[in-house]
């Protein structure tokens, strides 16, 4: 096809193919270094055992049993348990608040520039500043503490070193740090909601919950849509406040997958299994995610 | 709209305004409260941290916290310009080496250009931890490992730049480029003198959005780096964390220090990182 394709095509349409790939070329170069050349690899050291100390001769293939190792490894399940439990969490609660301020800011308000960066400036800090911030709050004599000090619980727990609060504390983190995303993407979705519609429901005698069932919720599924999808693939990458803040414990109460295999693969030296499990990872990212998209005909409206 | 309104000296007071602003402030409070908390507890002995009811604003401010911090143990301001250093170079090859396959995937008819996008789309879902252990690897064995390459040259080739950048090429009408062709311009002057000038709001947007996301990255120089004075600054924020264990006053100056320059960038750009982010979320 290529050599008649040529020869039929104008030369401004052939000068045109050959800047395409000249343009895309720098970027590709570093797409196959950094990227598709990393994704091989990992796929194949996934089926992998190697120590890195043994150096690239020392990859043994394994097969399978890098994956039916983690069905009986109880810091594995943990993880992928305590793992569904924060995403969950996480997922619902940014979705949920994001969404209640953003109709919030949506309506006459004082202000409203001020607020919505007051909502959304916890976004922008890092997970390691709002780690460290968290720490300080729920230190043994620290504000959180006091207060549930002073509304007369007279031994409040050491929240981080227990593995009751542990996770929960984490999870608020993760809330307090998304949900000004989720605010941000539903104002836009809220300001292409026409008015008239408003009007018509309003017209018809609809109240305020009325008009949020019937015209606001369905015409912002598409960001409702686009937020499930984005915060579940963000919840399972869950690292930085479990490294830092807990380790994983008490006990195996806080370990995710990501933490989980850092630990793997830069404490242990199992690059095989540490990858094989970054896969594992990965398939269920990407089996909710096709889930969704498959079930996206029943409820979003385009 | 028949709100309820009281007529008090003349002025009409619009109550659900009123009430409805009370409500979002407060939560507008709750969400900005534990950064207040760390800016108070920074100026703050570290007896005073934990006196309660909590103190907002410290007696006398005590500056020598940030002091200890910046000319202490650890170089705060060698982990400052290992960040600035580190984040400048991987934005500007990120943005040009974005910009232009951006222009060849908005712009450009070539064969397998769409098959090629979808490659580049399809990797967007991988997490980076997929990534991380081939490519501690791959580097060790091009010996930049523990050098500050082992950040820019990853942060140079993030797909989301290719992706947010060519959202904002299409949006570009193509006469303009077609009546270029036709005065005898090549793609490279196309590229730089029509579509980078009118696509500078969202070029703007990928510099403010990948600067606040490099800054504040964590895995990889956590990963890649080992000598201290390379570290970033969240790595090096770790230090002080563990340095000063339960000195929680100068953990918080640290903190902060850390926090300032990037909540700086949002704030000047703000307009732009909101739109930057919209547009790569709602049209994704």
């Amino acid at each position: 096809m290529s050599s008649r394709f040529f020869a039929a095509t104008p030369s401004w349409k052939r000068s045109q193919i050959y800047a395409g790939y000249l343009f895309l070329l720098p970027n590709f170069i570093g797409f196959v270094a950094f990227i598709l050349v990393p994704v091989v690899f990992s796929l194949y050291l996934a089926f992998s055992s190697w120590d890195l100390l043994s150096g690239v001769g020392g990859i043994q293939w394994v097969g399978l049993s890098n994956f039916t190792r983690m069905a009986s490894d109880p810091w594995f399940v943990s993880s992928l348990w305590n793992n569904l439990v924060y995403s969950t969490f996480t997922v619902v609660f940014s979705i949920l608040i994001g969404l209640g301020m953003a109709l919030l800011l949506n309506n006459k308000v004082f202000g409203k520039s001020v607020l919505r960066t007051m909502y959304f400036i916890p976004y922008i800090v890092s997970l390691v500043a709002i780690s460290a911030i968290w720490m300080a709050l729920l230190s043994r004599f620290g504000p959180v503490s006091q207060l549930v000090r002073a509304l007369g619980v007279e031994n409040p727990p050491v929240w981080l070193m227990d593995p009751t609060f542990a996770l929960p504390a984490i999870i608020t983190l993760g809330i307090w740090n998304q949900a000004g995303y989720c605010m941000l993407i539903y104002l836009a979705a809220l300001q292409g909601v026409p008015k008239e519609l408003y009007e018509a429901a309003e017209v018809d005698g609809g109240g305020a919950w009325v008009k949020f069932h019937h015209v606001t919720w369905p015409l912002i599924s598409p960001a409702t849509f686009l937020l499930v999808i984005t915060q579940i693939i963000s919840s399972f990458r869950v690292f930085a406040p479990v490294q830092i803040l807990t380790q994983g414990g008490p006990g195996r109460s806080t370990t995710v997958l990501v933490y989980y295999i850092y630990r793997t693969a830069y404490q242990n030296f199992r690059m095989g299994y540490a990858s094989a499990m970054a896969w594992v990872l990965f398939s269920m990212v990407f089996i909710i995610t096709f889930i969704q998209w498959q079930g996206q005909k029943r409820w979003v409206n385009y | 709209m028949n709100a309820p309104t009281i007529e008090r000296l003349g002025t009409r007071i619009d109550l659900p305004k009123i009430i409805l602003t009370a409500i979002a402030a407060s939560i507008g409070i709750v969400m900005v409260l534990p950064l207040v908390w760390m800016l108070s507890a920074s100026l703050k002995t570290e007896i005073e941290v934990f006196t309660y009811p909590i103190q907002w604003i410290p007696e006398t401010i005590r500056w020598r916290n940030y002091q200890e911090v910046w000319a202490g143990l650890y170089p705060f301001g060698t982990f400052y310009w290992n960040s600035i250093q580190v984040t400048t170079i991987s934005v500007t090859g990120l943005v040009i080496t974005s910009s232009l396959a951006a222009y060849s995937f908005a712009k450009l008819q070539y064969p397998g250009r769409d098959v090629l996008f979808l490659a580049y789309l399809s990797t967007m879902m991988i997490p980076p931890q997929v990534l991380l252990v081939p490519r501690f690897i791959l580097f060790r064995n091009f010996g930049i490992l523990n050098t500050h390459w082992a950040l820019i040259l990853p942060g140079i080739f993030i797909i989301f730049g290719v992706f947010l950048l060519r959202q904002f090429f299409t949006t570009i009408p193509n006469e303009l480029s077609e009546s270029a062709i036709i005065d005898g311009a090549n793609h490279l002057t196309i590229w730089s003198r029509i579509i980078m000038p009118l696509a500078k709001p969202g070029l703007v947007s990928l510099v403010i959005v990948s600067f606040v996301w490099r800054w504040n990255d964590y895995e990889e120089p956590l990963i890649f780096l080992f000598s201290r004075d390379l570290f970033t600054i969240p790595v090096g924020l770790t230090l002080f964390v563990d340095e000063f264990e339960t000195r929680y006053s100068l953990i918080m100056a640290a903190t902060v220090s850390a926090i300032v320059p990037v909540l700086a960038v949002f704030l000047a750009g703000q307009k732009f990182f909101v739109r930057g982010i919209v547009t790569s979320g709602l049209k994704g």
